[in-house]
């Protein structure tokens, strides 16, 4: 029974799973360090996504869908920065706007231009020479779409310019003292608003994973909350990104497993499997709220001399 | 909290709104007016729409002047819904109230006695709370669902299909369990699988588990409310043949689409309608079938015409 349940197709579908997760977590992460707690993560995955979808319908090109899920992601990040960093709101309450806005809108656009849910063909897989031939893990690492490539390799592109670069620099010490940042010339606003935008760009291509990727279709709300776990797993990763490479896959496992478990037909109630991933979630995070990385600025507005 | 309060506000809006419209139309027409909440949306290939397409129909059977409507979707949380069907009550603007889900139910027990002159409607239930004024009504969705087994239980190849549900509840389980039955029947040897993902919503999940039905080695998929969208395109991307329920999703399927089995409330609709202008305002509960024409299957293009 053992041997039915931890198959390579398990593994795969975990990391088919944390794909979305990770580039919107990742991003999120990033705005994060900054000061900044975007909630409307979920929305702007939701134009994204659709955005994507009905320019690959119209276009057949799923490069273009993918850069005009980037280029509305970073619309709505302005806008989330502006809110947030220029008017200085409240920024979980900016956050849910941007957030009900993305769901609104990504609504009435399908309602007005499909008025049903459509399928096309998403990114194919693409077989890593040589590495996909691999027994096993050939099968469950290297042999995925673009996308799920793109989101792995974020992760380390993310720790090298959070660690080891100057505006990695920049961001964290805006996170965690604006005063001491702007004393040493900089730009807290300016720094905040690349990271939010960068962060609304990776949640315009985590939505575009799904629906020209992973799905290939578009409903209204096809994320279901996708959006709020991510938010969830910058803090379960504590605020690093192999944190949340971590946490994305736990979260992805558990979920692949529940399914995996009601497919091979083990006497587990569905309730009990499906809960798993979140019980897992709380337990992490209440260690997690125990570390002190933590960017000691998040959620807080930036007042010269203030 | 906040999220609650917004989508409250809206609601409110959006039903004065809708109120408004309605009341004059209904008063300067006198046409049968009805109102509806349901939980997702009214292009969702299941549920919802299988309401709504019924209501357009009987519009255009009766005439726009002899009868209207009104459709609030996609409110699945019944706080949302309860402030939409208490405000049509008030109003005393509608003949009919559909609380359209199961979820509805508490809801329309509790407000059908503040509001005895109002007639009430719920599903998919065939309680009526003893009620007056409340109609019941549900599907038999184990019969197309027995059928879609049967059919699917002769195509299998591998002998593995996979089933992909909601939550184990109302038309959902009876179609999943007539299913099962009716692929026992013309294949014993045929294993059905089936995930409840415990969500009617959540697309990512049940196209995973339609994926993961695929990697176990299903050749033949089925599934139940609106996150099958997901499903059908795993199902098409492979050339898996697709069965469905609630609504006709021939279209989204195309080739891989076999058969679907349709609900047609126009049938209930009617009847309740009927009842209603004689003066009786509920204490009745209805059933879909495949006999009285509540049920209906419909094949998609995965087989031609001779086939």
């Amino acid at each position: 029974m053992i041997g039915e349940i931890f198959t390579a197709s398990l593994f795969a579908s975990t990391i088919r799973l944390a794909t979305p997760y990770l580039f919107a977590s990742l991003g999120e992460t990033l705005a994060q360090r900054s000061g900044v707690l975007n909630l409307g993560l979920d929305g702007m995955m939701l134009v994204g996504a659709f955005t994507a979808f009905y320019t690959v319908l119209q276009t057949g090109s799923l490069i273009l869908g993918l850069l005009v899920a980037i280029i509305t992601g970073a619309v709505m990040g302005l806008a989330m920065a502006f809110i947030s960093v220029t008017l200085k709101a409240e920024q979980g309450i900016s956050g849910i706007g941007v957030y009900l806005f993305g769901l609104g809108i990504s609504e009435l656009l399908f309602n007005k231009f499909l008025s049903t849910p459509r399928t096309v063909s998403g990114f194919p897989q693409v077989p890593l020479p040589i590495l996909s031939d691999i027994p096993v893990i050939g099968n469950v690492l290297f042999n995925h779409n673009l996308l799920v490539y793109g989101a792995f390799l974020l992760v380390p592109a993310m720790w090298y310019v959070l660690n080891r670069t100057n505006f990695g620099l920049m961001v964290r010490a805006v996170g965690q003292t604006p005063e001491a940042a702007d004393a040493m010339g900089v730009s807290v606003a300016r720094i905040r608003y690349t990271t939010v935008i960068i962060g609304g760009i990776f949640a315009g291509i985590a939505g575009a994973s799904l629906s020209i990727a992973l799905i290939n279709t578009f409903q209204q709300n096809l994320t279901s909350g996708l959006g709020f776990i991510a938010v969830a797993l910058v803090y379960f990763g504590g605020w690093r990104p192999t944190g949340v490479l971590f946490g994305s896959l736990l979260f992805s496992f558990v979920n692949a497993l529940q399914l995996q478990i009601s497919v091979v037909g083990l006497d587990i109630p569905s309730e009990f499997a499906v809960m798993s991933p979140y019980v897992i979630t709380l337990i992490a995070l209440i260690f997690a709220s125990k570390r002190q990385d933590k960017p000691d600025a998040l959620t807080k507005p930036f007042e010269r001399g203030g | 909290m906040i999220q609650k309060t917004v989508r409250y506000l809206i609601v409110v809006a959006v039903v004065a709104l809708f109120t408004g419209v309605f009341a004059i139309s209904a008063q300067e027409d006198e046409a049968f007016s009805v109102a509806v909440v349901a939980p997702s949306a009214t292009n969702d290939l299941a549920f919802s729409q299988s309401m709504y397409d019924a209501l357009v129909l009987l519009q255009e059977v009766y005439g726009e002047d002899a009868f209207q409507f009104t459709f609030l979707d996609g409110v699945f949380i019944v706080d949302d819904a309860a402030v939409a069907l208490r405000e049509w009550a008030a109003s005393g603007d509608y003949d009919l109230i559909i609380g359209h889900g199961s979820q509805y139910g508490s809801i329309i027990e509790e407000l059908a006695p503040e509001f005895p002159d109002v007639s009430f409607a719920w599903g998919t239930d065939e309680n009526t709370f003893g009620l007056d004024n409340v109609f019941a009504y549900t599907a038999a969705a184990e019969e197309g669902g027995y059928i879609n087994g049967a059919i699917a239980g002769l195509m299998t190849e591998s002998n593995v299909i996979g089933v992909v549900g909601p939550i184990e509840v109302g038309d959902a389980k009876l179609y999943v369990d007539g299913f099962v039955a009716g692929a026992a029947s013309t294949n014993p040897e045929a294993e059905v699988n089936v995930v409840y993902i415990q969500s009617f919503s959540d697309v990512p999940l049940a196209t995973e588990a339609a994926q993961t039905f695929l990697a176990n080695g299903a050749d033949i998929l089925t599934g139940t409310a609106q996150m099958v969208v997901g499903p059908i395109a795993v199902a098409t991307e492979n050339g898996i043949p697709w069965f469905g329920t609630q609504s006709s999703q021939a279209e989204l399927s195309g080739e891989i689409g076999v058969a679907f089995q349709v609900y047609h409330w126009e049938v209930v609709l009617d009847e309740i309608i009927g009842l209603i202008s004689e003066g009786t305002l509920g204490g009745e509960a209805f059933t879909l079938t495949l006999e009285n024409g509540g049920l209906a299957i419909e094949f998609g293009d995965y087989f031609t015409p001779d086939e």
